[in-house]
């Protein structure tokens, strides 16, 4: 009779884990900032279709980098579980905190069973708030922890150069169009520290606006607007430079 | 929705077991709904009476909801069950809009509704009926539409205008003699509000505008640029204004004889 290899749970948990985060790496990044009005979700995505944002519910969005069936159907489920709670209680009672919990519940869940392989996928759940403080955002890595992040978060290849970048450069109250320039010179850096251009065509872009009249905050920004706001914020950098370069260097 | 009845079925209104009844149960009932369709969009309205019997429940329901950007629906019938049915039906479209990143077409929210009506046909049998007029606008096709329904969940698209609930036959017959295929967006506000005067002229159960406590119909308009309810001062004013007519022609607008 053949005895199993003898893996240690500690093994077994660093392999699964570095598998994950493999998945990940290869997909490209994104990153989710807050702005004055509410929180923007810039990411680079070739496809029109297959999103990498989307909408929850009222206040609340999704953000994820990774295997796209993964996640999609984390967002599927996440979608379910807002509509369903609102439907039985009020619109008020679905809040991004007991969402994330349930992301958090599943992902760990599925990390550690190990009938499965672990999900390679990485999410931000954010909910607006009605003023900045109140804002929330949170990420779920593939294991199921909730890391509550303020003021920016990447996540996806490279989220830790990118996260550093933003760290060092946002500022709280930016405007929408500032927050997309800052977000779009974060992605457009390799590893290597190169630096490449994205068109506003591989550009995914959608918001969470709270001064939309609406009852529901999400929405994309596509086409004219966003060129529109690329623009915008080529123009505000071309006079803002060198207070933008001192501020850097601090 | 077919995930909630696969998961949760006693969720889902149809899915109730009904305890048995003597004789017809006493609920609030709404009463009617007019709406009309003009060029570049629709106009939805309701009175705000419910009744039970002979008895006023309540002076300012609201029986007009809207039912995504681009539809709205109003509700004649038993007044508890049909909020509850606008409610699942705006989860639903909303959900699919979500889930599949794009709206259902203004047909498929049609059939959709007519499905949940059917649903209901138990509860119908036993008085509790609810009978919506569904208007939208048909992004597709640039045209205001308005669907009907019986009962049993049959469905109808009505051309120019349409009336549902115990004041329908008065309030149709005033759209019948004041409709007309060039109305404008103003016009067609105003005429929802004169077939509802006329509703609550003739029929007891459908309230008529309350002066007195400022209660107005509810008036939406859904166009191009999606639904928008009619602010009470709007409404007031439209109100307003037929009232100071009526003042002299009690019967409102006279149309030419032949």
């Amino acid at each position: 009779m053949s005895t199993p290899f003898y893996v240690s749970p500690q093994q077994a948990m660093a392999d699964r884990a570095e598998y994950a985060r493999k998945g990940i790496a290869r997909g490209r990044s994104l990153v989710v900032l807050q702005f004055a009005d509410g929180i923007v979700f810039v990411g680079e995505n070739p496809s029109r279709a297959l999103h990498k944002f989307s909408e929850i519910y009222d206040r609340i969005g999704f953000a994820a980098a990774g295997k796209y069936n993964e996640y999609e159907n984390l967002r599927i489920g996440g979608v379910r579980y807002a509509d369903m709670r609102g439907y039985t209680y009020d619109r008020a009672d679905v809040t991004a905190r007991g969402l994330a919990n349930v992301y958090a519940q599943t992902l760990g869940t599925i990390f550690s069973s190990a009938a499965e392989k672990p999900y390679e996928v990485e999410l931000v759940v954010a909910e607006v708030g009605d003023t900045s403080d109140g804002d929330q955002i949170y990420r779920l890595p593939h294991d199921g922890s909730i890391v509550d992040e303020h003021g920016s978060v990447a996540v996806g290849g490279n989220a830790e150069t990118i996260s550093s970048y933003l760290d060092q450069r946002h500022r709280d109250g930016m405007t929408l169009a500032e927050a997309l320039k800052l977000a779009v010179q974060s992605l457009s850096r390799d590893t290597n520290g190169s630096e490449r251009e994205i068109p506003a065509e591989r550009l995914e872009v959608a918001v969470l606006d709270r001064t939309r009249p609406q009852a529901r905050k999400f929405k994309r920004i596509v086409g004219g607007e966003l060129s529109r706001l690329l623009g915008e914020s080529a123009d505000a950098s071309s006079e803002s430079d060198d207070d933008g370069e001192d501020d850097a260097e601090k | 929705m077919d995930f909630l009845s696969d998961h949760q079925p006693e969720m889902l209104p149809g899915n109730r077991q009904l305890p048995p009844t003597q004789g017809v149960v006493e609920a609030p009932h709404g009463t009617t709904i007019v709406a009309v369709t003009f060029p570049g969009g629709v106009v939805l309205a309701g009175d705000r009476r419910a009744t039970m019997g002979n008895v006023i429940a309540q002076r300012d329901i609201e029986k007009v909801f809207p039912a995504d950007e681009y539809s709205a629906v109003g509700i004649a019938g038993t007044a508890g069950l049909a909020v509850e049915m606008v409610r699942l039906f705006q989860l639903e479209l909303e959900h699919f809009e979500k889930v599949e990143g794009a709206q259902l077409s203004l047909e498929g929210k049609a059939n959709r509704l007519s499905t949940m009506i059917r649903s209901n046909l138990g509860m119908a049998m036993q008085g509790l009926a609810v009978v919506p007029l569904f208007a939208g606008f048909d992004v597709d096709r640039g045209v205001g539409r308005i669907f009907s329904y019986d009962v049993t969940g049959g469905r109808s698209q009505e051309l120019g205008y349409a009336a549902t609930g115990s004041g329908s036959v008065f309030a149709r017959s005033a759209m019948k003699k004041l409709f007309h295929d060039g109305l404008t967006e103003s016009e067609a506000t105003t005429l929802v509000v004169q077939a509802l005067y006329d509703a609550a002229d003739d029929d007891s159960a459908t309230g008529g505008p309350d002066v007195a406590r400022r209660i107005y119909p509810i008036v939406t308009v859904i166009t191009e640029d999606g639904f928008r309810r009619l602010t009470d001062d709007e409404s007031s004013e439209i109100a307003a204004s037929i009232l100071e007519r009526r003042l002299q022609q009690p019967d409102g607008p006279r149309a030419a004889l032949l």
